[in-house]
C-alpha cells in the first residue's frame, strides 16, 4: 500500500500509480484542473510519469464561483 | 462614443468586472454576466472534492469572457504564489487577480504578502492585478513591481460599504494619472460604482453586490449603466463644488 495525503485527506492506492491513473482511480475529472505534487505544479503532459511515492502530498485544483 | 479600456495589451469595452460567487444558480449567474456588459470574470481556485463528482463550473461561462483566476483563500505569499501557478495550469492563462487576505474577520489584504508575491509572478510571467488596501505609496510599489494595474478596495469584501475612502481614490487618480485603477471589493449599489467612476477609477470589480441583491439580472444591468454613467462624468468633467448658490437664471431683469 502507498500512503499519501490527496487534498488533504489521507488516502492510500495499492500498487504503483502515477497522477494520470490515480485521478481515474479516485474518479476525479482530468479536464481543466491542475495537480501539486509535494508543492510543485505538474504539467499536463508529465502526469503519466510522476509515480505517487509514500508520504506524498497532493492537491488537485478546479474552478469554482468567486468574487 | 468609443470608450475602451486598455489592460495589459488587450481592449476592453466594458468596464465592470464582474464575480461568480455567491449566485443562487448557474442560470441566474448567466443572466446577470449577460446584463452586466462585462467581458471578464474572477474564479476562485479550489480542492475538487473527493466523495462526490462535480460538474465543470467554467461550462457556465460564456466563451467570449476573459476569465481571471483569483487566490482567495491565501493568507500568504507562499500560498498565492502555488495557487496562482495551479491556476495558469489549469487554465492556460497568465491572468491574475491576486489576493493575500490578512485575517478572517475583515478579509482585508496584507499588503506585504501581497507586494512579496505580486513580485515572484511578474518575474513569472503572470499578469497580475492585486486586490489592496486603498494606499497611494503600496500602489507605487505594486506597479514598481510590474504589476499592470492595481485594485484598491473601497470597502471589506462583501460588506457593500461603499466608497469609505474617497479621498484616497482621489489622491491615487491624480498621482498617478498613467496607471490602471479598478477598483475592487466593496460596492453595494450603483451609485457606489458611479462614484468610483467619477472619482477616476478605470473599472470596478464586484461580486456580491450584483449577486446577494434581490434580482442580478437588473442589479446587474444597474450597475452596467452606472459604471457607464460614472465614466462619462469623470471624462466629461465635473463642476466645481461651491459653498454658496450661483444663479442659473439671469439675475438682471426680472419683473419688479
Amino acid at each position: 500500500m502507498i500512503r499519501f495525503t490527496l487534498n488533504g485527506e489521507s488516502r492510500e492506492v495499492p500498487g504503483q500509480f502515477d497522477l494520470e491513473s490515480l485521478l481515474k482511480h479516485f474518479g476525479l475529472p482530468s479536464q481543466r484542473v491542475a495537480i501539486e505534487l509535494n508543492g510543485t505544479v505538474v504539467r499536463r503532459a508529465d502526469w503519466a510519469n510522476a509515480r505517487v511515492t509514500d508520504g506524498d502530498k497532493i492537491e488537485v485544483v478546479h474552478f469554482v464561483g468567486g468574487g | 462614443m468609443s470608450d475602451t479600456f486598455e489592460l495589459a495589451g488587450k481592449n476592453f469595452s466594458s468596464r465592470l468586472i464582474i464575480g461568480t460567487g455567491k449566485y443562487r444558480s448557474f442560470d441566474e449567474m448567466k443572466a446577470a454576466h449577460r446584463a452586466s456588459g462585462a467581458e471578464m470574470v474572477t474564479v476562485a481556485v479550489n480542492r475538487v472534492p473527493l466523495d462526490r463528482k462535480t460538474e465543470s463550473f467554467l461550462d457556465h461561462l460564456d466563451p467570449k469572457m476573459q476569465i481571471l483566476p483569483n487566490t482567495a483563500g491565501c493568507y500568504d505569499a507562499d500560498h498565492a504564489v502555488r495557487t496562482a501557478r495551479l491556476a495558469r495550469e489549469a487554465l492556460e492563462t497568465d491572468w491574475l487577480k491576486l489576493e493575500v487576505i490578512g485575517d478572517q474577520t475583515t478579509l482585508l489584504p496584507d499588503n506585504e504578502q501581497t507586494l512579496e508575491a505580486a513580485r515572484i509572478l511578474v518575474k513569472e510571467g503572470f499578469i497580475v492585478l492585486p486586490y489592496f488596501s486603498d494606499d497611494l505609496i503600496m500602489a507605487k510599489k505594486l506597479l514598481d513591481a510590474g504589476c499592470p494595474a492595481v485594485m484598491p478596495l473601497a470597502a471589506p469584501i462583501g460588506s457593500g460599504l461603499g466608497i469609505q475612502n474617497a479621498t484616497s481614490l482621489r489622491i491615487m487618480r491624480e498621482q498617478l494619472p498613467e496607471a490602471v485603477i479598478i477598483v475592487d471589493a466593496g460596492v453595494g449599489v450603483p451609485s457606489d460604482a458611479a462614484l468610483a467612476m467619477e472619482l477616476g477609477a478605470d473599472a470596478i470589480l464586484m461580486n456580491t453586490a450584483i449577486a446577494e441583491s434581490g434580482n442580478p439580472e437588473s442589479m446587474a444591468r444597474a450597475m452596467n449603466l452606472a459604471v457607464q454613467a460614472g465614466r462619462l462624468a469623470f471624462t466629461s468633467g465635473r463642476m466645481p463644488k461651491r459653498l454658496y448658490a450661483s444663479a442659473s437664471s439671469p439675475i438682471q431683469g426680472a419683473i419688479k
